[in-house]
Order: C-alpha cells, then sequence, then structure tokens
C-alpha cells in the first residue's frame, strides 16, 4: 500500500490523469516531465492495446532451466496450457539451436537433480530429451571430513529407490527444456533481448461508461505490467516472472528487498576424466570448504571444489598437471588421513538406536578414484546468500535463483528453482480453475506460503552446514564425526535425510502442522 | 447530518496528523469508515442517497429497504472518505475551471484500487475461490462440461443476484460464461462496471442494477441462476426463491450460499466477524434473518428447485483460507436444479 504513495499526479487545467505507476526511476521522471509527454503516452498504449500482439499472460523474464521448466510446465498443465506467454532472454541458445553432439566435451557447469525434479521433468516430458544426452545417475553417496573421524554412505537402496539423484550438465537440461517446449502446441514468443524497465500501466475500457467516468477509463487500474526492453520493444502482461536468477533485474525493478550476504568463498568448477566410470558422488569437507566429486557419465566427473578466494585464483592459474594432483591431494590423504572403516565400533556405540539396518550402514569407506586429466577449463565463481523477502507483488512473482541464492554444497540451488516453477505452475492452474485474474496478488500469495518456508529451510540447513565445516577447533570436529556416525548409523535419521535431500520431503523434519 | 460533520471534523484531524495524500493505512482503517457506515443508516440523518435509493427499490418486494442502505453506505464509506481527500488536496491546486465531475471520478479510481485489496469484503475475496470450486464442480457436473478446460461455462448464460462489485461475475465471465450481474444498490454496479472494464476477459459482463423480480417481469431467464449471501438480506426469502426459479430455464442450475441460523454461527459471523475481527462492518448480518439448511431446503423446493448438492465452508485459521467440507453449522452452499413438472 505504500506505493499508493509513489503515485504520482500531474494535475493541470484541463486534463487530470494520474501517470502510470512506475518501478524505474529514470522512466518515471521522464514520464511525468510533462503533460503532452504524458498524453502522448497515453495515445501510444491505446494503440498498443489494440493490436493485441504485444499483450501476453504471462512474461517470464530470464530463459534458463528453471523459466524455461516453468514455461513446459504451463504448455503441459490442462487448465493453463491456452495462456499466452513470452520469454524474455538476450541468450542467443534460446533462438538458435545448437545441437549437442555425444562427443562433445561435458560442460563444467552441471546440476544434481532429485528424484522430485526428475519426477516433475518426467510429469512435463522433458525427461526424454534429458535421455537422449549425457547424463548419470548415481545411487551411492559418500560423505566425509579431513579429520578422518567420521563418514557417511547412503545408498539408494537404503529407502528402497534406484537413484539418488542423478547429475545433468546444464546445457542439456536447457535443450532439453527448450525440445519440450517446442514440441507442444503452446503459444509462446521468445523475445531475444534483456529487460529495461517495467511499469504498471493502466489498462484500456472497452465499455461504454457514461460521460461523467470516460476520464477513468484512462487511469490506472493496474491489470497489467508493461516491460520495456533493451532492443526498443515493449510488451504487457498480466503476470511477470523474474527468473534472471541472483542478480535479477525484475527484483530490483519491482523493489523486493533482499537479506543475504557474501560467503569470503569462491567455487572452482570444471570436468575431469578418470580411468574408469564414476557411479558415486563424493563429497569431502576441508577446513576451506567442501569438495565435491560428481559423476557426469562416460568416464567424466565434474568438481565443484569450494576455496578461499585467493586460492582460488591459484588453482584457475597454476598448470593441468598440478591440477589435477592437487585435486587427488584434497579428495585422498591431503590435510588428515581416511577415517577408520572399524565399522564394528560405530555398529556397537549405535545398536540401541540403529532399528531396521540399512543397507550402507555396513558399507566401509572408500577412496574416491584418481583423477588423471582435467577435460574443461576452470570457471570460478564467488558464492553467496540471499533471499529475497518477498516473493510476489502485484502481477510479480520471483522463481529460483532471483527469490533465494544458495551454497552450492549440498547441489540444491536450482532444484529449489524447480520446485518453485512447479508450485508457480500448479497455482497458476488453481487459478485459472476458479476464474481469477492470475496476477493477483492473493492468488500469488499461495504460491508464496509454499514455497517460502521449504526454501528458507533448506537454506538455514545449508548454512549450519556451511558455518559447522568453516571451523577447525578440536570438540566441534568430534561433534561433527558423532553427527557423521550417527547419519551413518542411526536408520530412521539416514533415511529421513536422503528423502529430504531428494525433494520428496518438503521440511528437514515431519511438521504435522503445516503439511 | 450533525454526525456527518463531526465525521468531516475526525477526517480533518487525520488528515492534519498524517500529512501525506495517500495514506495507506488510513484506506484500511475501519474503524473510520464504520460510524460513516452508521451515519447513514440512521434514518434521521436523511441523507439523499439513502433516499434514492429507497425511491428507486420501492417497487422490489423481497428486497428490504435497511439492508439496501446498509451495503449502499459500504459502497458510500470509501466514496465520502475519497471524495473529501481528494477535494481538499485538489483544491491546493488553482482550479478554476476545474470540473467537479472529474473529483467524482477520482474517487470511483480510487476506489478501484481498493477492489481487490483489504476492503470491506475482504473475507469475501478469500472465500471467493473456494465457493467458485464448487460452483465449477457442480455446474460441470451438471451441465456436462469438462472440469479440465480453462473455459469450462462457455455457451452457458448466468446470472449473479447481488453481483456487489462484481468478485463472483468476474471469475465466471473468465471461465467463459455469458455473465449478467445484478444488484440493487446503484453504487456497486458503477464499481463493478468500472472494475470488469479493465480487463477485455470480464468487459462482456452485462451488469444492471435492478432486482431478481424485475428480471422476472423482463422474463429473462438463465442456464444458471447464482445468488450467494444475498438471502439472509432479502425481506421475504420464499418470495425471493420463486423469483429465482421464475429465472430459471427447466433443467437449469441454481447455487444459493448463505449462513446457517446456529449458534456457532452467532459467534463466528456475528460475534467474531463483525465485532472481534472486525472482517465485516457492524451490523452486516442479522441472526435472526439466517436460514438453516433444511428451511432452505424446503422453500427451494416449493419453488420447484431441487437440492442436489449441498457443502460447507470451514476456515482454517493456520493458513487464513477456506475450503469446503461437509460441516454445514455455519456457511453453506446449496445447488439445485429446476425440476420440470
Amino acid at each position: 500500500m505504500n506505493r499508493i504513495v509513489t503515485k504520482r499526479f500531474s494535475v493541470n487545467v484541463y486534463e487530470l490523469s494520474i501517470t502510470r505507476k512506475n518501478f524505474c526511476s529514470n522512466a518515471a521522471s521522464r514520464v511525468s516531465s510533462s503533460s503532452s509527454g504524458q498524453s502522448s503516452n497515453e495515445h501510444e498504449v491505446k494503440q498498443n492495446f489494440t493490436d493485441d500482439g504485444h499483450q501476453y499472460d504471462v512474461a517470464i523474464v530470464g530463459g534458463g532451466v528453471v523459466g524455461m521448466a516453468l514455461a513446459c510446465s504451463l504448455a503441459h498443465l490442462p487448465l493453463t496450457k491456452h495462456l499466452k506467454v513470452a520469454i524474455i532472454d538476450s541468450n542467443p541458445a534460446l533462438v538458435k539451436r545448437n545441437c549437442i553432439n555425444k562427443e562433445d566435451p561435458p560442460d563444467p557447469r552441471v546440476s544434481t537433480v532429485t528424484p522430485a525434479t526428475i519426477s516433475f521433468f518426467k510429469d512435463i516430458g522433458a525427461w526424454q530429451y534429458i535421455q537422449q544426452h549425457r547424463h548419470a545417475y548415481f545411487g551411492k553417496m559418500q560423505v566425509w571430513d579431513y579429520t578422518g573421524l567420521g563418514y557417511t554412505r547412503y545408498n539408494a537402496r537404503d529407502v528402497n529407490k534406484e537413484v539418488l539423484g542423478c547429475v545433468v550438465e546444464n546445457k542439456v537440461l536447457h535443450s532439453s527444456l527448450l525440445s519440450c517446449i517446442e514440441n507442444t502446441d503452446f503459444r509462446k514468443t521468445i523475445y531475444p533481448s534483456k529487460l529495461t524497465s517495467m511499469a504498471l500501466l493502466p489498462s484500456s475500457s472497452s465499455m461504454g461508461v457514461d460521460s461523467t467516468l470516460s476520464t477513468t477509463a484512462l487511469f490506472t487500474k493496474g491489470r497489467l505490467a508493461k516491460l520495456e526492453l533493451s532492443d526498443g520493444k515493449s510488451l504487457y502482461a498480466k503476470l511477470v516472472v523474474g527468473a534472471d536468477g541472483g542478480k535479477s533485474r525484475v527484483r530490483e525493478l519491482a523493489g523486493f528487498k533482499t537479506t543475504g550476504w557474501n560467503y569470503s568463498q569462491n567455487a572452482v568448477i570444471c570436468t575431469v576424466e578418470h580411468t574408469e566410470e564414476n557411479r558415486c558422488a563424493w563429497q569431502r569437507f576441508l577446513p576451506a570448504g567442501p569438495i565435491a566429486l560428481l559423476p557426469i557419465g562416460d568416464r567424466f566427473s565434474n568438481i565443484v571444489w569450494t576455496m578461499n578466494p585467493n586460492v582460488s585464483s591459484d588453482c584457475k592459474t597454476m598448470n593441468e598437471e598440478e591440477f589435477v594432483k592437487t585435486v587427488n591431494h584434497a579428495l585422498d590423504y591431503g590435510y588428515g588421513s581416511h577415517p577408520k572403516s572399524s565399522s564394528s565400533g560405530g555398529r556397537d556405540m549405535f545398536s540401541w538406536l540403529r532399528g531396521d539396518v540399512t543397507i550402507s550402514a555396513d558399507e566401509c569407506f572408500e577412496v574416491p578414484p584418481k583423477v588423471i586429466k582435467l577435460a574443461s577449463d576452470r570457471m570460478v565463481f564467488p558464492l553467496s546468500l540471499k533471499h529475497a523477502n518477498d516473493y510476489v507483488s502485484k502481477h510479480v512473482v520471483l522463481i529460483g535463483d532471483a527469490a533465494h541464492t544458495v551454497h552450492p554444497l549440498a547441489g540444491q540451488g536450482v532444484n529449489l528453482g524447480f520446485e518453485d516453477s512447479h508450485a508457480l505452475s500448479r497455482v497458476i492452474a488453481e487459478g485459472v480453475a476458479v476464474g481469477s485474474d492470475i496476477g493477483e496478488v492473493s492468488l500469488l500469495r499461495k504460491y508464496e506460503a509454499e514455497r517460502k518456508p521449504a526454501n528458507i529451510a533448506m537454506m538455514a540447513l545449508l548454512e549450519v552446514f556451511q558455518r559447522a565445516y568453516s571451523v577447525d577447533f578440536g570438540p566441534l570436529n568430534i561433534l561433527r564425526a558423532a553427527a557423521f556416525n550417527g547419519a551413518h548409523y542411526i536408520s530412521p535419521l539416514k533415511k529421513s535425510i536422503i528423502s529430504y535431500a531428494s525433494g520428496e520431503q518438503k521440511m528437514p523434519l515431519p511438521l504435522p502442522f503445516f503439511s | 447530518m450533525k454526525l456527518g460533520w463531526r465525521m468531516v471534523r475526525k477526517l480533518r484531524i487525520v488528515n492534519a496528523r498524517n500529512g501525506t495524500f495517500f495514506n495507506a493505512r488510513f484506506f484500511s482503517d475501519s474503524t473510520t469508515q464504520l460510524p460513516l457506515a452508521s451515519m447513514t443508516v440512521d434514518p434521521s440523518s436523511n441523507t439523499t442517497k439513502t433516499n434514492n435509493n429507497n425511491n428507486k427499490n420501492s417497487t422490489s418486494s423481497s428486497l428490504k429497504h435497511l439492508e439496501l442502505a446498509k451495503f449502499a453506505a459500504i459502497a458510500d464509506s470509501w466514496f465520502v472518505i475519497h471524495f473529501y481527500y481528494l477535494f481538499s488536496v485538489i483544491s491546493n491546486f488553482s482550479s478554476s475551471s476545474f470540473q467537479l465531475r472529474h473529483v467524482w471520478s477520482l474517487c470511483i479510481s480510487s476506489c478501484m484500487v481498493r477492489w481487490d485489496s483489504e476492503g470491506p469484503f475482504k473475507p469475501l475475496h478469500v472465500m471467493n475461490p473456494t465457493r467458485l470450486a464448487f460452483i465449477r464442480s457442480t455446474l460441470c457436473r451438471h451441465f456436462g462440461k469438462d472440469p479440465n478446460c480453462a473455459k469450462p461455462f462457455e455457451g452457458l448464460n448466468i446470472v449473479d443476484v447481488g453481483c456487489g462489485g462484481g468478485i463472483l461475475s468476474e471469475p465466471l465471465a473468465r471461465m467463459g460464461a455469458t455473465v449478467t450481474g445484478v444488484d440493487a444498490v446503484d453504487k456497486n454496479i458503477k464499481i463493478a462496471c468500472l472494475h470488469a472494464g479493465s480487463d477485455p476477459e470480464t468487459s462482456t459482463i452485462e451488469y444492471c442494477c435492478t432486482t431478481a423480480e424485475k428480471l422476472v417481469e423482463e422474463q429473462r431467464r438463465f442456464d444458471a441462476v447464482i445468488a450467494l449471501e444475498v438471502i439472509e438480506h432479502v425481506a421475504d426469502p420464499a418470495e425471493f426463491c420463486k423469483s429465482l426459479a421464475a429465472l430459471t430455464v427447466e433443467g437449469g442450475a441454481n447455487v444459493i450460499s448463505t449462513i446457517n441460523r446456529s449458534m456457532r454461527a452467532y459467534a463466528t459471523a456475528i460475534v467474531a466477524a463483525e465485532y472481534i475481527l472486525r472482517w465485516l462492518p457492524k451490523g452486516t448480518h442479522e441472526w435472526s434473518s439466517f436460514l438453516t439448511p433444511e428451511e432452505l431446503v424446503l422453500i427451494l423446493q416449493r419453488s420447484s428447485i431441487d437440492v442436489k448438492e449441498m457443502a460447507g465452508f470451514v476456515y482454517n485459521p493456520l493458513t487464513g483460507r477456506w475450503s469446503l467440507s461437509d460441516d454445514i453449522g455455519v456457511n453453506f452452499i446449496a445447488f439445485g436444479t429446476k425440476n420440470t413438472h
């Protein structure tokens, strides 16, 4: 409601009109500069309404994987497939498809998708395209730390599942979603451009009100948002979806506040090659941050290594041979010894809590496969945490990284984004079912109520992990070791962790209140 | 009138204290609206608006004039506040040739801002999706429409009796129906027209300031007749149901919702909703004019409408949402069909 205050009134003798509600400050000054300019502006608006070409139901800003997943989901649901959707992204891959060959070197940027995301992709019909390309399911996972005091192994069969997740290159995810949407009968338009400004507009009134009210027909009723693009085009939409990542322009223009901080950590990402195929996901917590080795199919694996910024620049510049040596060092004996797989001791300790034994509790500690070669460039990203205080306002909604940026240590970021897409498309379908205006805040609040607690819970948990492993302090090391052993041997806990990490359980603890 | 002046003085004080022109809190402050409502309802205050409404609707039989005045007053409470506010601001500009009608249109346009937000009918907005879910499922089943389609009501001619600002008419229109919205309060119709006109999907709605009885006189017929939260405000529910039946084509559908005359309804719909939570202006409902489900079924039967389905609405304070249930102890909705003998 505070925004009403920002609404500017320009009053002159002959014409009284409310200028549009502007989110973009420079646009606002332009609009309110002169009343003659104002009237020509309104004229332009009316013209655009007469040709319906630039009016959409949903405008998705950001055609990344999360935005495309939303488009696919809307295209798939029977109640939303009639919607007219615009996708705004300057990424040329959206317009000019480059085919992916099996022989191409793997994309260093990969995503670990959870079983929940896999079933979402199957529902919207995108998984079949992923299966045509390189992807790697993994059914086992090992997590340990440098102190050598404890380790945890997870196995999909602990929860009677085939897989714990699947590692897919981002370019494969993206092109699969693109193929999926191209092969459905869906009214979508791709704008290969960037968003420059966003405003709520007065919408046209086609009915005949009596003459005393006709002026109001031009007034702002806020039924549509206007988007201006960097190539000079503009379009109108009932709902603007900000899926434009951590540095979201939509979030900025809509004035959503965020909470967050930068970690003094960078992530080094690259693809490496082994002598044989890797079938397990590995993660080792080192003093400066975790290093993860994820299978991506064939004999390749992906490295996501969190470290201090100055070390990361060394890692990027050092020669290949030296880097491979450093990676092997980090994954093996470097920093400390291997945890002892004296399973008997741990099992006895937790025997009273064990319940039914999980398969993986008997598995011994294994050493990850040796890296023999670097297979891609090394990329360095700074890490930060960011969370939008609100996800929705009138006509605007944030999904994916635009709403929440998390630490990559559990590979959950993109999965939270897919959950957002899934939830938002369902909420839109529910709205269409009962004839709601899809830009209405009361409808969008349902999406926020569903996703915000879940995202915050995951962020909080990751934050605890991040902090717990960034301290090297005797008693804390022992506590961590106890946590590893607990997770390894206590079956109910282990099952709960697996089902939460797979995205099947929305909250880390079962909360009957919210389910 | 005295009360009215006191109100204006009060407004001025609030105005001076807050300073800002469009103060959000002022808009949603229900306590400032309530005295206004009572002002217009008060028979001694004899405002012209109340008189107009009384004259206009003197022919209708089943309407209660006091009820009409009450709803007109709720609509007014927005207008008067906006009117006063805008006028005070506009008088700051040198406006020799300024026309009063602009003020009036500004008033209406600021009411539009309130249409779907935290207005006096907020609980209706929150309940709306639930009511629509019931209407959607029953009408789709009755008329053999595909519930998985975005516009299942295409080809259906529906009348929304007591449409208010159009919160039910607009979704019905978006669901493909040809909608006629009628309300006895002139201002409601004005607000509804303006709001619906801003969206091409809903601008096809035909709004009339009239009553069900008059539509019967005009020999209008509809596939479905919907009157939600109206019957408890009419003087003669039996007569009103006869009119609804007369508006329905043979084999057509009727949907009626109201509040049960139960102790729980008194505690929740009146004490809690009007006095404690202040969702609704005080005096919106009168317990004695509520109908029990049995009574409703009976009077509908006498008007040759067979009630086929009934559901209750329950409110979950944790989620803040309404859902359909078997509990018809407080709010309930009935679906009936007009029998063909």
